[in-house]
């Protein structure tokens, strides 16, 4: 029973195993680069960069049909395009780079729709905006293998100007040139990670395997690595039981992995002991010092 | 010889000039307080020193130095408090200058580190957050953090504002220190008392250098209301500046 219910899916069919090979790998590479999202307050960043992508997948699919690479590279190029743009209007303008990525990724969402719609059909966009983690081959499993080890490696050299552009960048200015350069390659390895994400997940869905666990970590741990910990853990577990849901109650499994991910951060909302809402109600004696 | 030079310098936003046309030198060893009314430019010049906001004309110059061997504290830190980050990793910060983005910290760095806590009175608060400081400790980490940074010109701008006589006088201490081991300090200030107690030389600003040199000789009634005067001039639709940049 608990191995038909656990484990067979997963021993029975290739396309669960890559599925869930592909959902470790992401649940390693992108929610790290959430957690950062977030306590740099770009939450919402995130998903403005997940439509910005859209274009550039669609502009892939237009030219090479549902190849992986064409739409991974023109996810690349056009996530990288708006990056770099939004960052050069708001240095150049009064704009905010938040907002001036607002406008951007309003832009390319409906050109990304537009694009899709010349070419595909409605099955055609919602593998687009949703994806299809069921239909990981091989080659997508490996980039997004590939993805993740970039950005372990990226985030470990740009650790230090990344965490001190996030407390005191007034300091980090002071001491070194760093803080631009760490910016921009964060800000790639937000690119990277999204497109990574959107194999599995779609444009609109990428950013969450990327945002909740990381959001959700700020419940269960104080430091910097204990979050990233906290929220790899949470990823990984939101895709191994959201693809067992969709598989025994027949539910698409993008949303099924979110919805897991989204019900562990309504229960640390409640439970986690940092700031969760259980540990406030509860009356506790003050300590003497 | 100097170690810093300032050669007709102007510095500004958006064209209009908050110090204007300062020329001077900061000898090895100066304890010098930069003072003057709220406006007179005390931050902009720090930061210009600093090399965070770049001369609308003239120049800065900083004999063998880069930006590393100087070390700011400014009057508002731009620090995100409820970044999750311990007392001990902040003060750490303070050793980029040795070992930047790669470099491990060993034991001696662990040692300064301690020492520069102990000093500061903050020991058995280094696992605590950031976040959960008061004011007057959040200083007193700050001052942590320049000690380890060990740099050989040390910019605090009104370090001793919205703190207590207690904390104050604690830091002071360090500054007299820092003096003592020929470092250069300069410190933008208000409390006139203070600077007359604690501060050999003095520049007076008030948008442009009203007076510099000893401390006596700077803090005249005279020269006061005559900052006092300057810094209240300010012309939105002022023509080009007619002296001409060196």
């Amino acid at each position: 029973m608990l191995f038909d219910t656990f484990i067979a899916p997963f021993a029975d069919f290739a396309f669960m195993r890559r599925a869930l090979a592909g959902m470790f790998a992401l649940a390693v590479g992108a929610p790290p680069i959430g957690v950062f999202l977030m306590l740099r307050r770009m939450s919402l960043i995130g998903d403005a960069m997940a439509h910005a992508i859209l274009p550039g997948a669609a502009v892939g699919f237009l030219l090479a049909g549902l190849s992986l690479f064409a739409m991974a590279g023109g996810g690349l190029a056009a996530g990288f395009l708006i990056a770099i743009g939004a960052g050069l209007i708001s240095r150049s303008t009064p704009l905010k780079e938040d907002a001036s990525l607002a406008a951007f990724f309003l832009i390319s969402l409906a050109f990304g729709v537009t694009i899709v719609s010349l070419k595909g059909n409605n099955i055609d966009l919602m593998h687009f905006l949703f994806g299809s983690v069921l239909a990981i081959d091989r080659a997508a499993l490996l980039l997004i293998l590939g993805i993740t080890s970039v950005s372990l490696i990226v985030l470990a050299l740009i650790w230090r100007p990344l965490v001190l552009e996030c407390v005191d960048p007034g300091f980090l200015r002071t001491v070194s040139r760093a803080g631009g350069p760490a910016h921009v390659a964060f800000l790639g390895l937000v690119v990277l990670n999204l497109v990574g994400g959107f194999q599995a997940l779609g444009t609109l869905l990428a950013v969450g395997i990327m945002m909740l666990p990381a959001i959700t970590s700020r419940f269960w741990a104080r430091d910097v690595t204990g979050m990233m910990a906290v929220a790899v853990i949470g990823a990984a577990i939101s895709g191994y039981a959201g693809l067992l849901l969709s598989y025994h109650a027949n539910l698409p499994s993008g949303p099924a992995i979110i919805l897991v991910a989204g019900f562990i951060y309504l229960l640390s909302i409640a439970v986690g002991p940092f700031g969760g809402l259980i540990w406030l109600a509860l009356p506790r004696r003050h300590l003497e010092a | 010889m100097p170690e810093l030079r300032f050669r007709n310098l102007t510095l500004g936003y958006e064209r209009h000039p908050a110090v204007h046309h300062l020329d001077g030198a900061v000898k090895n060893g100066a304890l010098l307080a930069v003072i003057g009314p709220n406006g007179a430019g005390k931050t902009t010049l720090f930061r210009g020193i600093v090399g965070t906001l770049r001369p609308l004309a003239g120049s800065i110059e900083c004999r063998r130095m880069d930006i590393r061997d100087i070390a700011f504290l400014p009057q508002v830190p731009d620090i995100d408090r409820s970044f999750p980050i311990s007392v001990y990793d902040m003060v750490a910060m303070g050793l980029w200058r040795a070992r930047g983005s790669f470099g491990g910290i060993g034991g001696k760095d662990r040692q300064a580190i301690a020492a520069a806590v102990a000093a500061v009175g903050l020991t058995g608060f280094e696992g605590r957050a950031i976040g959960t400081l008061s004011g007057g400790q959040m200083q007193r980490m700050l001052f942590a953090r320049l000690l380890v940074q060990d740099a050989r010109v040390i910019v605090l701008d009104e370090p001793f504002t919205a703190i207590d006589a207690k904390t104050s006088a604690d830091l002071l201490e360090l500054v007299r220190r820092w003096h003592s081991e020929g470092r250069i300090v300069l410190a933008a200030l208000h409390d006139i008392d203070l600077v007359k107690a604690v501060f050999p030389e003095t520049l007076l600003l008030a948008r442009e250098p009203v007076a510099w040199g000893p401390t006596q000789e700077v803090l005249t009634s005279e020269n006061l209301n005559k900052a006092r005067r300057m810094c209240e001039a300010f012309d939105e639709s002022a023509e080009a500046c007619a002296v001409a940049a060196e």
